[in-house]
């Protein structure tokens, strides 16, 4: 019903339009590409420190299910959906921000016959193709260093894709929402919580329960779920649960960005 | 060689007229009104743009210009009265309208991420215009704004001038039935108005409906055929300019300046309409030189003395008591 509701009103060329723009900017800017390069680098760093190197004191890990996996398994699932996570945030915060509040980017778009969801469409969906560059290069390594096989690699990739969704759409819509740029440091604090504490590095089921319950509430953790349970083969019908979870957030995120968009600058 | 371009480049202005369009005005606003909280921005204005028209607003900042434009543009929802743009309803047709407008606001909004040919063919885009299309209506429009030479360039080393340039023609991108400008230039120097003013000529002569803003008298007398002027939020007069000119004024206009700081009003009763200002003292007259010859008959004398036609400054200064730009 909601993809009806979109399809309905969006036209494929304008969304096209806002994604290319964001192509162009990118081909046209050097600094740009160091950008992205580095942000695929960050989790693959994290998985050799800490998968590996920790991985090597913790030893093996016994997952909820019985099965015994090593450390370095029971976390590359996890940096993967981080780094769905960040690649999409990295897009739809800090450069959606700028566009919108200094560069005056969309009020130049929204002269024409571009509609603010649109807009967000567009730029969700540029935020999707730069969040697959690094989940994809990652999935590559972890096949390469034998912490998953190409088969549920290939599956855990679409799972990234709806974490990139889900994250790309709540960006969004708190980038609408901040008064400048102080207001990053305070995503910054939560995004960082969230990498430490969504059963990233342990299983939740170490945290006291309170805490557990309170985990189970936020969004990585969720991501983490669905990404780990595919990467390593440990289906579930609480994956079904995750994968609502983060469709309501895209859909949610999406919605309010539009929603602000529109009163932000079309007043 | 400039001319030479203007008839190479007839394409560019968009000379687009629907058969039995012409008789339908393409702005109508009845009532028209836009609140903002508590402020009233626009207090109920009517008017009408007909199809190649330049129509102009004229008036200080803060008269209600931009948000008039913001709403024809289809950007800003008018609080209420009813507006027509291109004979439909901006609030449920908003899209179909912008498809046919061109858009020059009064901040540059180009994208700075992207040089100047890429300004265009992305925006283009927006319209959706093919990629072939875009490319070659950028070439087209380089041209137009004079900027083929800086086509490669990024847009933020360029001079106001060129922005103003650029941003004219990206609004032309769509050949546009309608062609919104807001204070197109305001913050420019003398030498890039001149050209600016040049090429909207141009667009004028090619037969596109121009709305502008300004608060400039020399730019609306120069580009509009018909104005309104605004002052706190609604229309005080409305004609061409040379007719504005003559109800609220008279041909003639003298400047008096005096070294000393004394109320010379009295002194020049009944030469003409006095309007003492801080700095100077305006006389109106039919015949300017007889005025003059008058207030030295008179006795006075002035530390300067200077006979000029009359403004729109002139008319403004009549309708509303204030200056246009202070």
């Amino acid at each position: 019903m909601v993809s009806a509701m979109l399809a309905a009103r969006l036209s494929p060329s304008r969304v096209g339009a806002v994604v290319g723009r964001n192509v162009g900017a990118l081909r046209s800017g050097p600094s740009y590409w160091l950008v992205l390069v580095s942000g695929f680098f960050e989790p693959v760093l994290y998985l050799l420190s800490i998968g590996v190197g920790v991985g090597a004191l913790v030893g093996d890990l016994r997952l909820p299910g019985g099965r015994v996996v090593e450390y370095a398994v029971f976390v590359a699932p996890a940096m993967l959906a981080v780094s769905a996570m960040s690649g999409a945030l990295a897009e739809t915060t800090f450069n959606l921000f700028f566009k919108m509040r200094y560069a005056k980017t969309f009020e130049a778009v929204l002269a024409t016959p571009v509609r603010p969801l649109e807009i967000a469409v567009g730029e969700l969906v540029w935020a999707m193709v730069r969040g697959s560059l690094y989940t994809a290069a990652f999935l590559v390594v972890m096949v390469a260093l034998g912490l998953t096989r190409v088969g549920w690699a290939l599956a855990a990739f679409p799972a990234t894709l709806l974490v990139g969704l889900a994250f790309g759409g709540a960006g969004m819509a708190v980038s609408t929402l901040m008064r400048g740029w102080q207001d990053f440091d305070l995503l910054s604090t939560g995004q960082f919580a969230l990498f430490l504490f969504s059963g990233t590095f342990s299983p939740v089921g170490e945290y006291p329960p309170m805490v557990e319950v309170l985990v189970g509430l936020t969004p990585l953790y969720h991501a983490v779920e669905l990404v780990r349970g595919l990467a390593i083969g440990e289906l579930g019908w609480g994956l079904l649960g995750d994968v609502a979870y983060l469709l309501v957030m895209t859909v949610a995120g999406l919605a309010f960005a539009a929603r602000r968009i529109h009163r932000t600058l079309c007043v | 060689m400039a001319v030479a371009v203007a008839v190479v480049r007839g394409s560019v202005v968009g000379l687009c007229y629907g058969p039995g369009v012409s008789e339908q005005p393409l702005v109508r606003a009845r009532g028209l009104v836009k609140r903002f909280g508590d402020f009233v921005a626009v207090d109920g204005i009517d008017l009408e743009v007909a199809r190649g028209e330049a129509f102009g607003f004229l008036g200080p900042n803060g008269a209600g210009k931009s948000s008039t434009m913001r709403m024809i543009g289809c950007v800003s929802m008018p609080t209420s009265g009813e507006l027509r743009v291109l004979g439909m309803d901006p609030v449920r047709e908003g899209p179909r309208i912008r498809a046919r407008l061109g858009v020059c606001p009064q901040l540059d909004n180009l994208d700075p991420d992207l040089n100047v040919r890429e300004n265009l063919t992305t925006y283009a885009r927006y319209f959706g215009l093919s990629r072939a299309r875009a490319r070659a209506r950028a070439e087209e429009l380089l041209e137009f704004a004079q900027l083929q030479d800086r086509a490669a360039s990024r847009v933020e080393p360029l001079s106001g001038g060129m922005k103003r340039r650029l941003t004219i023609a990206r609004a032309m991108v769509n050949e546009p039935d309608l062609v919104l400008l807001d204070e197109p230039t305001t913050g420019l120097d003398p030498q890039a108005r001149h050209l600016l003013w040049e090429r909207l000529f141009r667009l004028k002569q090619g037969g596109t409906t121009l709305v502008l803003t300004t608060h400039y008298m020399d730019e609306a007398e120069q580009l509009c055929d018909r104005l309104v002027v605004m002052d706190g939020g609604r229309i005080v007069a409305e004609g061409s300019p040379r007719s504005l000119i003559e109800t609220y004024s008279t041909p003639e206009v003298v400047e008096l300046r005096f070294a000393d700081e004394a109320d010379h009003s009295g002194k020049l009763a009944g030469i003409g309409r006095v309007d003492p200002l801080p700095d100077r003292v305006l006389l109106y007259a039919d015949d300017g030189d007889a005025a003059v010859a008058e207030v030295h008959r008179r006795g006075l004398a002035p530390s300067s003395v200077l006979v000029r036609r009359s403004s729109l400054e002139d008319v403004f200064l009549q309708l509303t008591g204030r200056t246009l730009v202070d």
